[in-house]
């Protein structure tokens, strides 16, 4: 089992950036792979069990499957059904927590996941770094300075 | 319920983050609001189950268990037992998680308790505010103090801190042999760029103390001439050397550390010897009170613990350290009793803490000591002067008292024969500063224990005496002469 930990700082309040990437159908408007975004069957996208069916801006295609969703814990979770990636039992967390200093918000995102012995830290860059830092940057550009 | 949310960002690495706050008894050393703190028994801080006794700044005593502490989470939980604050079924938990962006920590403290009726707001303010976030800014400034830790440091990195500066000529005071304040000269000399581990300091302002004194005249045969004297001061950070991370040019920094050296426009600095100053403390008042304020630090706190309600005596109570001793002595509950030279130093003493000053040259302090504390005599005497009061020091302990005699500004004292000890139990030890900061990170807590008072108001720095670098002997003569109050400083 590989495993990514990604965590920032964005200088906007947790409630707006929550607001901000709450949307599991909202993809291409903060993280900046994502070239466009369906939810499958037409349900809402808050609900839990729907299918988001995305294509990279390089290409590839995905579905993901929304497993938690937590207004409360600003917190989602999520599986990968189909990817070009060649991962195996993928599972993502991406959880907002206040810094009640300054009024800002702890950003973490963990994966879970297996693949082929030898790509652990190809992938793992490339999650870590390509998807999942690449839009917590993208956020404090779109949201901090207040 | 009410339940307390806080949380911050620490510029700092969570392993070094997690170091200082995984030490269940390690909040005397960081957090300002805890003045004293020991585990129960015989167990370990980190072994869950431990009990913290402590007391607050306010003179508050509360008991408070370890119920969890996890390395691999880097978090831990505890409830308070007794607490004389009606904080009813209190568990808190504190989580570190590492800011991957910037190698940075995220810290969350939370708690949840009950409250008689109506106190929920002032509780959670309370405990929001003077616990968490006060706790914050403790680590905050730790942080900020930003003392290279012994980490290796990429090759570029090294690079980019580093600059080229050739020497600097500048003008220092030295002596060539020992003697009067007239043995000390105005000359130039060349500092080099800072070697490896070194801070080449621009110097702003420097402390006079009494140890420059004894230096001077020879008392202390492993500082050999010639040299230039001075252990305080405080001024701007010009380049750095190599391995030094941390420390940036520009930055305000303090030091009270040997080899002697200070007196002196430019000079190289072992960076680990450095203090960040904080935004609060002025340079003068850094190059004032460092030295003496950790002095005061370590006597009362930690070469001997005052406790509230101890009768504590203090000789030169309106010198520079004096006065320190006093309030700080004053602020830990202690009843103060001062000797002075003079009615007017008696005034002075009095502003700051003393509470009993005695004015030695026209009375008995002995004898006054006794009729103060009604025939108890002194708990502990912090002796400073050496020669001319350590016996009488002694006969003003109480039964079981502690004379620390941690200086000898009327020359050393003969050889003591321990069965003077005997009739009191009493304790007699001589510490130095130097030994209780030299650990780095005691240094750092040392100094900043220092600050937080002095942003608070408890300390004043009292400078009263300046002089140029070049009048330093009229600055020993004055010192000598015991005409100073408070403390002097040198402007480069």
């Amino acid at each position: 089992m590989v495993k990514v930990y990604i965590s920032s700082v964005i200088d906007a309040p947790a409630g707006r950036v929550w607001v901000h990437i709450r949307d599991f159908n909202g993809l291409p408007s903060w993280v900046p792979v994502v070239a466009d975004s369906r939810i499958e069957g037409g349900v809402p996208a808050d609900k839990v069990g729907c299918i988001r069916n995305f294509n990279l801006k390089d290409g590839g295609n995905l579905r993901e499957q929304l497993l938690a969703l937590s207004d409360y814990d600003y917190s989602f979770t999520y599986n990968i059904l189909v990817s070009p990636m060649g991962v195996q039992n993928y599972v993502a967390t991406l959880k907002l927590t206040p810094i009640t200093d300054g009024d800002r918000t702890f950003a973490e995102w963990t994966a879970e996941f297996d693949c082929e012995a030898g790509r652990e830290q190809e992938l793992t860059n490339e999650i870590g770094n390509n998807v999942f830092q690449a839009a917590f940057d993208n956020l404090k550009k779109q949201l901090g300075g207040r | 319920m009410p339940t307390v949310f806080r949380s911050t960002i620490i510029d700092a690495p969570i392993e070094t983050v997690w170091s200082w706050l995984r030490d269940f008894n390690g909040h005397e050393r960081w957090h300002p609001a805890v003045e004293e703190s020991h585990i129960e028994g015989v167990r370990a801080a980190d072994q869950v189950g431990a009990v913290r006794t402590f007391r607050l700044a306010t003179g508050a005593q509360l008991r408070e268990q370890l119920l969890r502490l996890s390395d691999r989470d880097r978090s831990f939980t505890y409830c308070i037992l007794d607490s004389p604050i009606p904080l009813i079924g209190y568990v808190a938990s504190v989580t570190l998680k590492r800011v991957t962006d910037g190698n940075r920590t995220f810290w969350n403290w939370h708690s949840t308790f009950s409250t008689p009726p109506g106190l929920e707001p002032a509780l959670e303010r309370l405990v929001g505010e003077e616990i968490y976030e006060r706790g914050f800014a403790a680590i905050r400034a730790l942080a900020s103090a930003r003392m290279p830790e012994p980490v290796s440091v990429p090759p570029r990195a090294r690079f980019a801190l580093r600059t080229t500066a050739g020497s600097i000529r500048c003008s220092a005071v030295a002596i060539d042999g020992y003697g009067g304040p007239d043995v000390l000269k105005t000359r130039e000399i060349e500092v080099p760029p800072p070697g490896p581990g070194e801070v080449r300091v621009r110097h702003t302002a420097i402390g006079v103390n009494y140890i420059d004194i004894n230096i001077r005249a020879g008392h202390y045969s492993q500082f050999t001439v010639p040299l230039t004297p001075g252990v305080e001061a405080a001024g701007e950070v010009v380049d750095v050397g190599e391995g030094v991370v941390g420390i940036l040019p520009g930055d305000r920094v303090g030091y009270a550390a040997l080899p002697p050296g200070a007196y002196c426009q430019y000079r190289n600095m072992a960076a680990d010897r450095l203090v960040v100053l904080p935004a609060s403390v002025t340079d003068e008042a850094a190059a004032a009170l460092l030295l003496k304020g950790m002095t005061a630090e370590y006597l009362l706190r930690r070469a001997h613990r005052v406790r509230r309600g101890d009768f504590v005596l203090i000789h030169s109570a309106a010198g520079a350290t004096g006065l320190l001793l006093c309030q700080w002595a004053k602020h830990l509950g202690a009843s103060v009793i001062g000797t002075v030279s003079s009615e007017a130093k008696a005034r002075i003493a009095r502003e700051h803490g003393c509470e009993y000053p005695i004015v030695h040259t026209r009375e008995d302090f002995v004898r006054q000591v006794r009729s103060i504390t009604g025939g108890h005599g002194a708990d502990v005497v912090f002796d400073g002067v050496g020669r001319d009061t350590l016996t009488k020091s002694l006969e003003a302990l109480a039964l079981r008292g502690h004379l620390v005699s941690y200086g000898q500004s009327s020359g050393s004292a003969e050889s003591i024969d321990i069965a003077v000890l005997t009739p009191k139990s009493a304790r007699l030890s001589r510490p130095v500063l130097f030994h209780y900061i030299a650990d780095p990170a005691e240094l750092r807590a040392s100094a900043q224990r220092v600050f937080d008072l002095l942003a608070r108001g408890v300390l004043k720095a009292s400078v009263n005496h300046r002089h140029a670098l070049a009048e330093a002997a009229q600055a020993h003569r004055d010192l000598e002469a015991r005409r100073t109050s408070g403390a002097t400083v040198l402007t480069p």
